[in-house]
């Protein structure tokens, strides 16, 4: 039998996967930003898993609105990328010192 | 092993998969698709867990928009990929550690709630409980449209300042294009633009 600690087991996993792969592609922020959104999908399964597990539906409606917030997180990011590119050229995190006092 | 438990094993090491080789692709296009390849099988997880409407919502808004907005940016963008990889190799034995520590943090977590220290309890007197006899989108559904409508308004909000905010980041204006001046046309008057002449007869006009 499937239980909770399946699921919790799965997305602390797939959380840590994304903890790693921010780590690990410390340059290229398209990775991070992907490895963001897989943090948020491992947050999600948490939450959807208890909703389901504890016959409470308000952990599904936050999950969308988890769900809301990270595509607006991939827009604006994705387009913060777009508009530093063309001024720089790259994309490496480690140029990024234009904003600094 | 039953049905439920091959299917779930199954979409749990799919997702498991997609996860890590979106983080170690060493193509970025590589590593959208795989993104999109765990978003799809969590997509499964959820349908298992009888929560169908996350579950569509995950196909349609991350699969549909989210990984397809990252895959237009990755292939519109000329970046050299192998330059950002340089510290890659530099990079994963701290990685690893953390990844450790943190995995093994969880895992106690899980551990204590396996072994009885926590429990899940019950929902609380308010709270919107699942019931059999009504489908989950309806039901969801009917708590966002009543209980929730405010915040369901908000994420509305937060969507559009989104979507303006990209537009206003990324648009171009672009020169040497002639456009429509509405303010000039809605202030121009007759005696500005036109005259009179009393035009002598047999001599040429001047225009």
């Amino acid at each position: 039998m499937i239980g909770i600690e399946h699921y919790l087991v799965v997305s602390s996993i797939l959380f840590v996967m994304g903890v790693l792969g921010i780590f690990l592609n410390r340059k290229n922020v398209i990775i991070i930003l992907m490895a963001i959104e897989l943090i948020l999908l491992a947050v999600n399964i948490n939450l959807v898993a208890f909703s389901v597990f504890l016959g409470d539906l308000t952990g599904q409606i936050f999950a969308m609105f988890v769900l809301t917030v990270a595509a607006g997180e991939a827009a604006i990011g994705l387009a913060i990328l777009v508009i530093y590119f063309r001024g720089r050229g790259t994309i490496a995190v480690d140029d990024v010192n234009r904003m600094k006092g | 092993m039953t049905v439920a438990a091959f299917t779930f094993y199954a979409f749990a090491l799919t997702t498991l998969t997609g996860g890590l080789f979106t983080v170690i692709s060493r193509n970025p296009v590589h590593s959208v698709l795989w993104l999109i390849l765990a978003f799809l099988s969590s997509a499964g997880l959820f349908v298992i867990l009888g929560a169908e409407f996350i579950a569509m919502l995950l196909v349609i808004v991350y699969v549909g928009a989210v990984a397809v907005l990252f895959l237009f940016v990755v292939m519109m963008l000329d970046i050299d990929f192998a330059e950002l990889r340089a510290g890659f190799v530099k990079n994963v034995p701290l990685g690893l550690l953390l990844a450790v520590v943190l995995a093994a943090e969880l895992v106690l977590g899980i551990g204590a709630y396996q072994a009885g220290a926590v429990t899940l309890g019950t929902p609380e007197a308010g709270a919107a409980t699942v019931s059999a006899a009504v489908p989950n989108i309806e039901a969801i559904g009917g708590l966002l449209y009543s209980k929730y409508v405010f915040m369901f308004e908000t994420a509305g909000l937060i969507l559009l300042v989104a979507m303006v905010g990209a537009i206003v980041l990324t648009h171009r204006k672009s020169h040497g294009t002639r456009g429509q001046s509405i303010s000039s046309q809605v202030q121009r008057r007759p005696e500005d633009a036109t005259r009179n002449v009393n035009q002598p007869v047999g001599q040429g006009i001047e225009l």
